[in-house]
């Protein structure tokens, strides 16, 4: 075990608390920075896709894990991003001309969207988000002269200084990765800040906050302005990604796909934005496998066990079909994040940090370490 | 003038009178304390003076400026902090920056510049963490400062509170029942803190509390109240032997 002397407040401040951290992040990030030489481009692609994912884990964790404040509505804000891109692209707007202004938009109208959600709490504020993102889904079908309406709009590969970077290349990966990067960093910087204090101050109890100083309101409003800023922008990358977008790929899925991203990672820290998005990326190709290989595999197993030709068939037909079921992934889904919530509320990354630290305690190791202790005399009639 | 006034102040819930036209004075560097049986009124006057509630009518002056009508997060950056009776502290966060959210009325630094963490914000985050620095050497939390709140017991959580108080450098602090739940040492500890509150620190002290000990240790005026009206005003043993107050505790 490292025990930390702190000789100056700097020690409190600084982003990694000592020197092991930046020995193993500046491994990953070399790490990261080799992977389009080494990886295959089918791997490249799941990694843009993490990226961007993670980005809007960052940006969610920072509203729902930080403020408190729940929203199933950031497919919506992606959205925004994606179709601000889209249409400033056929005006031959530059590449970070309207990379700036489609997150600007997403945060303008995320603090629009702040504004009424100042007076819900808890569930009524995610009916509110989910019917903001129906709304905004239902513009994006009928206001055709813009958005194209359900056919969708194309988007050309994004030009930077002239060169076009071609959706695939290591380039856009390298673009997609600074994105990711810079969000984090800058999240970081504002949780050691006076505004990341007053969120968090938010998300545990609103009238302490008020009383110390923190004008709720406003804080409210930054925090849905600057998670939908940064949803915006990955929203940009998630269509030249794509290079097609259409409304049915802002769906409410996507917006559980990012609630999933931050319920499964663990909602108490920046690393669960990322843990997730792996995770949830990693569902798809899972999905394919089922539907691929499951029931060959099953039959095939079911042969040796005896089972006669016609029955190994039958099996595998079976599978094959419930492996293709419409809704499979719903199901999963569903079934993934009810059993993190009823087993592993602080998700991988509370699962990780307990796995270290039963190996630095070795033999010490007891599970009350990690039980919060619960307190039910907090009044709840000063909300 | 004095320094902090109370008019007239109301506060009803329909037929309900809460607080009924109670006018007092805290003078500036003392300890006033208010008792009164359960109900009487105590932190619904907490709760008027911090802006939790709209005062039905009535005005509260604060060094000589009307805050009646100030949002509640004004009440803060005009020096006056406040403690909750059932602690109110940020759950899920270290004892080290729940403080500091309490420097929050002291923060200057815009959104973007905490996003770079220019050295502007690094040298504001520094002078804010040598105040709280002090606060925890005051109250004697230096054990405490990376800990989960989560993970805290009663009463440190308690002196927790009074620390975010007083982080924000009041001028006025309201304490809301600080003896609460806490043990006779703790309650000494206490009563100790609040008087070198006032003689080290400066602050003045308007507080509600049931520990008639406590009371008389530290208070230089008692206000008693009963159904929300003020039943006497004085030193803590004139209070206590007001023919009214013997009554409201005792039954007449």
């Amino acid at each position: 075990m490292r025990f930390l002397f702190k000789t100056d407040y700097e020690d409190d401040i600084r982003l990694f608390p000592h020197s092991g951290y930046v020995v193993s992040y500046s491994l990953l990030l070399a790490v990261l920075l080799i992977a389009p030489y080494v990886l295959s481009s089918y791997l490249m692609s799941q990694l843009v896709f993490v990226c961007i994912y993670a980005t809007v884990g960052v940006a969610l964790l920072i509203l729902t894990g930080f403020t408190g404040q729940a929203s199933l509505g950031h497919a919506a804000f992606l959205a925004i991003g994606a179709y601000t891109a889209a249409y400033l692209q056929k005006y031959n707007v530059p590449f970070p001309l309207y990379f700036l202004a489609a997150g600007a938009l997403a945060g303008l109208i995320g603090a629009l969207v702040g504004f009424p959600a100042l007076r819900l709490q808890g569930i009524y504020l995610v009916i509110a988000t989910i019917s903001f993102a129906f709304i905004v889904e239902e513009i994006l079908a009928r206001w055709e002269s813009v958005t194209n309406g359900n056919e969708g709009l194309r988007i050309k590969a994004p030009s930077l200084l002239g060169v076009t970077i071609s959706r695939d290349s290591p380039t856009f990966y390298f673009i997609c990765l600074a994105v990711l990067v810079l969000t984090i960093v800058g999240t970081l910087n504002l949780l050691r800040s006076p505004t990341g204090r007053a969120f968090v101050a938010i998300r545990d109890s609103e009238t302490a906050a008020r009383s110390m100083g923190v004008n709720v309101a406003l804080y409210k409003v930054k925090s849905f302005a600057i998670s939908a800023a940064i949803t915006g922008f990955a929203g940009v990358l998630f269509a030249h990604k794509l290079s097609f977008i259409s409304p049915e790929m802002f769906t409410l899925q996507l917006s559980i796909e990012f609630i999933i991203v931050i319920l499964i990672g663990g909602t108490f820290s920046l690393h669960g934005a990322v843990l997730g998005a792996i995770f949830i990326v990693m569902i798809d190709p899972f999905l394919t496998y089922l539907k691929d290989d499951m029931p060959g595999i099953i039959a095939g197993i079911a042969a040796t066990f005896g089972a006669g030709t016609a029955t190994a068939a039958n099996i595998q037909s079976k599978v094959a079909a419930f492996a293709s079921l419409n809704g499979l992934k719903g199901a999963i889904y569903g079934i993934i994040i009810m059993l993190f919530v009823l087993f592993e509320p602080l998700g991988i990354y509370g699962r990780w940090l307990k796995i270290k630290l039963f190996f630095q305690l070795f033999p010490l190791y007891k599970r009350a370490t990690f039980k919060r202790q619960k307190i039910y005399v907090k009044s709840e009639r000063n909300r | 003038m004095s320094y902090f006034r109370a008019e007239n102040l109301s506060l009803h819930f329909g037929g309900l009178k809460a607080v009924d036209a109670v006018s007092f004075a805290v003078e500036k560097g003392e300890i006033l304390s208010i008792i009164g049986p359960n109900g009487a009124g105590k932190s619904s006057i907490f709760n008027l003076i911090s802006r939790i509630y709209r005062p039905t009518s009535g005005r509260i002056f604060f060094e000589n400026q009307d805050i009646t009508e100030q949002p509640p997060y004004d009440i803060a950056k005009l020096g006056i902090a406040r403690t909750f009776q059932n602690i109110e502290l940020f759950e899920n966060a270290t004892v080290l920056s729940n403080l500091l959210v309490g420097r929050h009325r002291h923060s200057t630094t815009q959104l973007w510049q905490e996003l770079l963490f220019l050295p502007s914000v690094r040298a504001n985050e520094k002078v804010h963490r040598r105040r709280v620095e002090q606060v925890i050497e005051f109250l004697d939390l230096e054990p405490y400062r990376d800990k989960l709140i989560s993970g805290l017991p009663y009463g440190v959580r308690k002196v927790i509170e009074l620390a975010r108080a007083l982080c924000s450098e009041p001028k006025l602090i309201l304490l809301d029942e600080p003896s609460s739940g806490l043990n006779v040492e703790e309650t000494d500890d206490m009563s100790f803190w609040i008087r070198d509150m006032k003689s080290e620190l400066g602050v003045t002290v308007l507080m509600v509390e049931h520990d008639m000990s406590l009371v008389n240790r530290v208070s230089d005026r008692v206000i008693a109240l009963n159904y929300g009206r003020v039943l006497a005003t004085g030193s803590p043993t004139e209070v206590q032997e007001h023919p009214d107050v013997v009554a409201a505790y005792l039954g007449a």
